[in-house]
C-alpha cells in the first residue's frame, strides 16, 4: 500500500482519445456488410393494428429485408423482461404483460413509437424511405396518461389482464392505523399535494445497437451503448432470444452517457441481434433524438399526497403519504423496484420520524416505460421530504435549519455506535449530519442573507433560499436482501487481477464506465494498493467476453462494489506474491511486509520487487512447492448493506415580481460520499447530477397531452439546462467513511441530482413569502408563467393533481 | 449524385454525394471522421460542430453540396501533430469532460469563441457555449476548461521564443506525467 494516488485529482487517463475525435462510440464503428435498420413505429398512443402492408416498402431499393410483429412471434419469440418483482400487498403476483420486438397485427400498440416493423436497407437512408412506404391500418383508441387518472373508473385500460391499470399496489412502514393516530394527535399538520413531474434522461449520445451474426463460429456479437453488457446479454440470451450465452458476446464500447436510460434491455437490441442471424449480416440501428423522446425510460412522474405531523416544539411524529406512480405501458428492466425499494424505503430521510406509512399505487399508462433516472426513487423520496420541511417551518414561523437540526438522527460511524434502523426497513451505515447542514449554512451565511432578503424586498425585488438535507440508498446492493425484495438478479460486482509476467496489471471489472471515469479511478487504487506506478495498469471493462461476469453501472454502484471487488482480487494476488516473495527471500511469509511495490524482510533491507515476484509466478523455476504458478486472481464481492451518502444542498434565488423569471444565484452543495478517491472526479459527478437535479426544478418536463402525444419531443422544445441557465456551483466535502466495503467508499454519482432540486423550489417558495405570497406549492418545472400565476393567486395552493 | 470538392483538415477531397445528405454524414460515413457527433435532429445540441473556412457551424445544418469548395476543420485535425491546441488541454486539464460526446463540439464552438473573443468573461463563456449541450458536466468545468484555455493562448502569444506558459491548475495536483517522472 502507497499513497500516491487516492485522494489525488489525477487527471483523466481516457481523455485524449475524446478531446481528439478518438472516441469509438457504437455508431462510430462499420463492420463489413454492414446493414441498417429503421422502425415503422406508432404514430398514436393506443391503436389496434388491424394490418400491415409492407409490399410496396419490398421494392424500394437497397432493402435486404421486412420484419413485422407477426414474425417474431412465429418465431416464438414473446418479447423482453422486467428483472423486479414486486406483489400487490395481498401477496398476489404484480402484473407482468408482454414487452413484444414488434406488436403483431390484431394486438395494441400502447404508446407513442412503439414498433410494429423494421425496415433493413443497405444504407440508413434506404431504410428510412422504406419505413416510409410501409402502410398500416390503425384503429384509433382511448388512451390514459396521468397515473391517478388511470385508476379510476372507466379509465381506458392499457393491458386486458391488468384492471384499473394497476401492475401492483404496495406499502411499507408502521401500521396504518399506528401513522394514523399519530397524525390526528399532532400539534401542526403540514399537507402538500404535488406532481414530481416525468423527466427524460437525454443522455447527448443515442441510443445505438450493432448485431452481428457470425456464420463460422455460430457467435453473436452486440454492440451496445449499455450501462451493464453482462446483464445484456443475460436478459436477452436467457428470457428473449433463448440463445446459449456463451454463444453470444456483448460490447459496451465507448458510451455517451446514461443516467439510467441506458440500463434497460430494450426490444431494438435483440431485435437486431436475431434478424442479423436471419439476413446473415450485421445490422446497426441509431435512434434519433425525436426516437430518443419517444422510447427511453422517462423517469420520475410521481403524483403525491404529503401529510407530516408535528408536537408543539416541532418534532417530527409521523409522515403519511399516498402516491400514484406512473410505469409507462410496459414494465421496464428495473421499474417496479423504482417507486418500491428505491423510494419507499428513504421516507425516513434524516430525521427520527417514528411512524411513516407509504401506500403506493404502481400505474400503466399509455406512455413510454418509467425506469431508475439518475437517483431513481431517492430524488422522489427528497423532494417529498425537504419541501415538507421547508414549507413546515415557514407555516410554524420556525428557521428551516433548527427545524432539521432538531429532528436529525445523532451521528454514529457504524463502527462504535450501531447503524441507524429506520421505520422503512433499510440500516443506515453511518452518518453525521448536523456536520453537513453547519457547515453549507456557514458558506451562506444565514444571518446576512435574511438581511439582505429583506433589504430586497423593500427595493422591489424577491431573494429567497432553499434547504435540502438528502440522503441516499447507493452501493447497490446485497444479493440477498434484494433478492428478498424481488430482484430478479444478484447485484454483486465480478473483478478480475491479471499480473503480467513483466509485472503489469491488467484489470477486468463487471463495472462500465460511460463518462465516470473508471479507468483513472481504479487505476488510481490498485497503483496504490500494489504500490506501482498508474500507467502501468489496464483497466479492462464493457466486453463480455474478456470480463468474467458484470452487474455494470447505476445506483452510484462502480467503486462501493466494483472497486471492492477489485481490493479483493488484489489481496489475493499479494497473500500468493508473499508466499513466492518468502520463498526466494527464504523467510517466512509472517516476516515480511509489502509496501511501495516490494516486500521487504522486516528490519533488514533484504527485499524482492513485485516486478520480480510476478516474472517469479511466471517462470517459477526456484518456487515453493505445491503452489501454483502463475498470478492471477478473480473475485466476486457482495456487499453487506447499501451505502448511504448524504449533505445538504442550499440555493439562493432571486425571483422578478413582474415576470416570475427565477434566476438562481448560488447553489451550495456540502456532501458526504465517504472516501473520496479522486476529488476531481467527485466533483464533476456532483456538478453534472446538480444541473440535472436543477434542470427538474426550473427547466424539465416531459409533457403528454390528453391523447398520448409527446408534444416536446426534441430539444427544441424540451428545455435542457444550458450553459447560461446555471451560476458556478460552490463545494465543499465531509468525509464519513462507509464502515462495511474496504474503501470506505459510498458513491458520488447520484448525490447531486438527488439533493438539488427541493432546494431551488423551496428557494422560490421562500422568497414568495418573504414577498407576501403565502404559496404552498408550484407545479415543477417552475415557469416565469407558473411563478407569476402563483403570485397572483396568493394565498391559495395551486392545485394540479 | 453531385460531385464535390472539400478541403477538411488540409486535405482535398472530391466525392459523389447525394444532394440530400448532411454535412455530419458525409464526414462520419465517407470520410470516416467519426469524431463529429450527432446528438439531435432539430440543430439544438452542437455536438456535431465543426468549422467551415474558419467559423463554428452545426454539421447537421448544412448539405453537404454546400461545403463544395469550403475548408473544414473537424476535431481530428485540431491539434497540430502530438501538439494539443490549447482548448483541448485545458478540457483535460479542468475536467471539462465527462462521457466526452458532447466534447468535440464543445471544444470546436470554443476555439471559435475565443477567435472572437480572447478574454471572455465567464458569463460570455456561458452564452457563448449556450448552442451546445452537455448533459455530463453541468458546464461549471466546461467554464474553467475555457477560462484555463483562454489564459494559455494569451499567455502563448506573449512569450516570444514560444516556450508555453502553463496557467494555474482548476485542480492543484497530481499532474500524472510529472508523478511517473519521479519514479523513473
Ligand atoms: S447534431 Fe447538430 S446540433 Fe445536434
Ligand atoms: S461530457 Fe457527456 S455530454 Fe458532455
Amino acid at each position: 500500500m502507497s499513497n500516491k494516488y487516492i485522494g489525488q485529482s489525477v487527471k483523466r487517463l481516457e481523455d485524449k482519445r475524446f478531446i481528439t475525435g478518438k472516441g469509438r462510440y457504437t455508431d462510430d464503428i462499420k463492420l463489413p456488410g454492414m446493414t441498417y435498420a429503421s422502425f415503422v413505429r406508432s404514430p398514436y398512443a393506443h391503436a389496434r393494428v388491424n394490418r400491415i402492408d409492407t409490399s410496396a416498402a419490398k421494392d424500394m431499393p437497397g432493402v435486404v429485408a421486412i420484419f413485422t410483429g407477426d414474425d417474431i412471434a412465429s418465431a416464438g419469440i414473446v418479447g423482453v423482461p422486467t428483472g423486479w418483482q414486486v406483489n400487490f400487498r395481498n401477496g398476489d403476483t404484480m402484473k407482468e404483460p408482454p414487452h413484444p420486438l414488434l406488436v403483431p397485427t390484431g394486438s395494441t400498440v400502447k404508446h407513442i413509437g412503439d414498433p410494429v416493423a423494421v425496415i433493413i436497407a443497405d444504407s440508413r437512408e434506404a431504410a428510412f424511405d422504406a419505413s416510409e412506404a410501409v402502410e398500416v391500418d390503425w384503429e384509433e383508441l382511448p388512451a390514459v396518461v396521468s397515473a391517478y387518472k388511470a385508476t379510476q373508473e372507466g379509465a381506458p385500460q392499457v393491458h386486458p389482464d391488468a384492471p384499473g391499470n394497476l401492475a401492483f399496489d404496495w406499502e411499507i412502514g408502521n401500521p396504518i392505523d399506528e401513522v394514523n393516530e399519530a397524525i390526528e394527535q399532532s400539534a401542526h399538520v403540514t399537507t402538500l399535494e404535488f406532481v414530481n413531474q416525468r423527466l427524460v434522461p437525454n443522455a447527448i449520445e443515442p441510443r445505438a445497437y450493432i448485431g452481428h451474426y457470425d456464420e463460422v463460429s455460430d457467435k453473436y456479437t452486440l454492440y451496445t451503448s449499455t450501462q451493464n453488457p453482462h446483464l445484456i446479454r443475460l436478459l436477452m440470451c436467457a428470457f428473449v432470444l433463448g440463445i446459449p450465452e456463451h454463444k453470444v458476446r456483448v460490447l459496451g464500447p465507448d458510451v455517451g452517457g446514461g443516467f439510467g436510460s441506458k440500463i434497460y434491455h430494450y426490444t431494438e437490441e435483440a431485435l437486431v441481434t436475431w434478424a442479423s442471424k436471419q439476413i446473415r449480416r450485421p445490422i446497426k440501428w441509431t435512434e434519433t433524438r425525436s426516437e430518443a423522446f419517444m422510447l427511453d425510460a422517462h423517469g420520475r412522474d410521481h403524483i403525491t399526497k404529503a401529510e407530516m405531523g408535528f408536537d408543539a416544539e416541532g418534532n417530527i411524529k409521523a409522515l403519511r403519504i399516498k402516491t400514484y406512480a406512473n410505469l409507462g405501458a410496459y414494465l421496464s428492466t428495473f421499474a417496479p423496484a423504482v417507486p418500491t425499494y428505491l423510494h419507499g424505503t428513504l421516507l425516513q430521510g434524516l430525521y427520527t420520524t417514528p411512524k411513516i406509512h407509504l401506500d403506493l399505487y404502481g400505474v400503466f399508462t399509455h406512455t413510454v416505460a418509467v425506469d431508475a433516472y439518475r437517483g431513481a426513487g431517492r430524488p422522489e423520496a427528497t423532494y417529498l421530504l425537504e419541501r415538507m420541511l421547508d414549507l413546515a417551518a415557514l407555516e410554524m414561523g420556525k428557521n428551516p435549519v433548527q427545524l432539521r437540526k432538531q429532528n436529525f438522527i445523532p451521528s454514529f460511524d457504524g463502527v462504535e455506535q450501531p447503524g441507524y434502523q429506520t421505520q422503512v426497513a433499510l440500516q443506515y451505515d453511518s452518518g453525521n449530519y448536523h456536520g453537513v447542514l453547519d457547515r453549507a449554512v456557514e458558506m451562506l451565511g444565514y444571518d446576512e442573507f435574511r438581511q439582505m432578503q429583506q433589504e430586497a424586498n423593500q427595493n422591489g425585488k424577491l431573494l429567497g433560499v432553499g434547504f435540502s438535507t438528502y440522503i441516499e440508498a447507493c452501493g447497490i446492493a446485497p444479493s440477498a436482501v434484494v433478492g428478498a425484495l424481488g430482484a430478479r438478479a444478484g447485484l454483486y460486482e465480478s473483478a478480475q487481477v491479471r499480473v503480467q509476467p513483466t509485472g503489469k496489471v491488467s484489470v477486468f471489472t463487471g463495472a462500465h464506465s460511460h463518462g465516470q471515469g473508471h479507468v483513472t479511478t481504479f487505476a488510481q487504487v490498485v497503483a496504490d494498493k500494489l504500490g506501482i506506478a498508474m500507467e502501468d495498469i489496464d483497466i479492462i471493462h464493457g466486453d463480455s467476453d474478456a470480463v468474467a461476469f458484470g452487474m455494470g453501472t447505476y445506483g452510484s454502484r462502480s467503486l462501493a462494489v466494483g472497486g471492492s471487488a477489485i481490493v479483493k482480487s488484489i489481496d489475493k494476488v499479494l497473500e500468493k506474491g508473499a508466499k513466492i516473495a518468502a520463498h526466494k527471500l527464504e523467510c517466512s511469509v509472517d516476516d515480511l511486509e509489502y509496501a511501495e511495490g516490494k516486500w521487504t524482510v522486516k528490519g533488514t533491507d533484504k527485499s524482492i520487487s513485485f516486478g520480480d515476484v510476478a516474472l517469479t509466478a511466471y517462470v517459477p523455476h526456484v518456487y515453493p512447492q505445491g503452489l501454483e504458478p502463475g498470478l492471477d486472481f478473480s473475485s466476486f464481492y457482495d456487499p453487506a448493506n447499501f451505502t448511504y451518502p448524504f449533505g445538504c444542498h442550499i440555493a439562493i434565488v432571486e425571483v422578478d415580481k413582474e415576470t416570475g423569471r427565477v434566476k438562481l444565484k448560488r447553489f451550495i452543495a456540502v456532501d458526504d460520499v465517504g472516501n473520496v478517491i479522486n476529488p476531481m472526479i467527485v466533483d464533476g459527478q456532483i456538478h453534472g447530477g446538480l444541473a440535472q437535479g436543477i434542470g427538474q426544478a426550473l427547466l424539465e418536463e416531459a409533457i403528454y397531452d390528453e391523447n398520448g402525444q409527446l408534444t416536446n419531443g426534441s430539444y427544441m422544445d424540451y428545455a435542457m439546462p444550458r450553459a447560461d441557465d446555471l451560476p458556478s456551483f460552490e463545494l465543499d466535502r465531509q468525509v464519513t467513511p462507509c464502515p462495511h466495503n474496504p474503501l470506505g467508499v459510498k458513491g458520488a454519482g447520484e448525490a447531486g441530482c438527488i439533493g438539488s432540486t427541493p432546494a431551488v423550489v423551496n428557494a422560490v417558495i421562500d422568497a414568495l413569502w418573504s414577498g407576501g405570497h403565502k404559496v404552498k406549492d408550484i407545479r415543477m418545472p417552475l415557469t416565469s408563467e407558473r411563478v407569476w400565476r402563483a403570485m397572483q393567486e396568493q394565498n391559495t395552493q395551486i392545485l394540479h393533481s | 449524385m453531385t460531385q464535390i470538392t472539400v478541403t477538411v483538415n488540409g486535405t482535398s477531397q472530391t466525392h459523389e454525394v447525394e444532394p440530400r445528405q448532411l454535412l455530419v454524414y458525409y464526414l462520419r460515413d465517407k470520410l470516416g471522421l467519426t469524431g463529429t457527433h450527432i446528438g439531435c435532429d432539430t440543430s439544438s445540441c452542437g455536438a456535431c460542430t465543426v468549422h467551415m473556412d474558419g467559423m463554428a457551424v452545426k454539421s447537421c445544418s448544412i448539405l453537404a453540396v454546400q461545403a463544395d469548395g469550403c475548408e473544414i476543420t473537424t476535431i481530428e485535425g485540431l491539434a497540430q501533430g502530438d501538439q494539443l491546441h490549447p482548448v483541448q488541454e485545458g478540457f483535460k486539464e479542468c475536467h471539462g469532460l465527462q462521457c466526452g460526446f458532447c466534447t468535440p463540439g464543445m471544444i470546436m464552438a470554443t476555439v471559435d469563441m475565443l477567435q472572437n473573443n480572447p478574454d471572455p468573461t465567464e458569463e460570455d463563456i456561458r452564452h457563448a457555449l449556450e448552442g451546445n449541450i452537455c448533459r455530463c458536466t453541468g458546464y461549471h468545468n466546461i467554464v474553467r476548461s475555457v477560462q484555463w484555455a483562454a489564459e494559455k493562448m494569451k499567455t502563448s502569444a506573449k512569450v516570444l521564443d514560444g516556450a508555453s506558459v502553463s496557467p494555474s491548475p482548476v485542480y492543484a495536483s497530481v499532474n500524472l506525467n510529472q508523478q511517473q517522472q519521479q519514479q523513473l
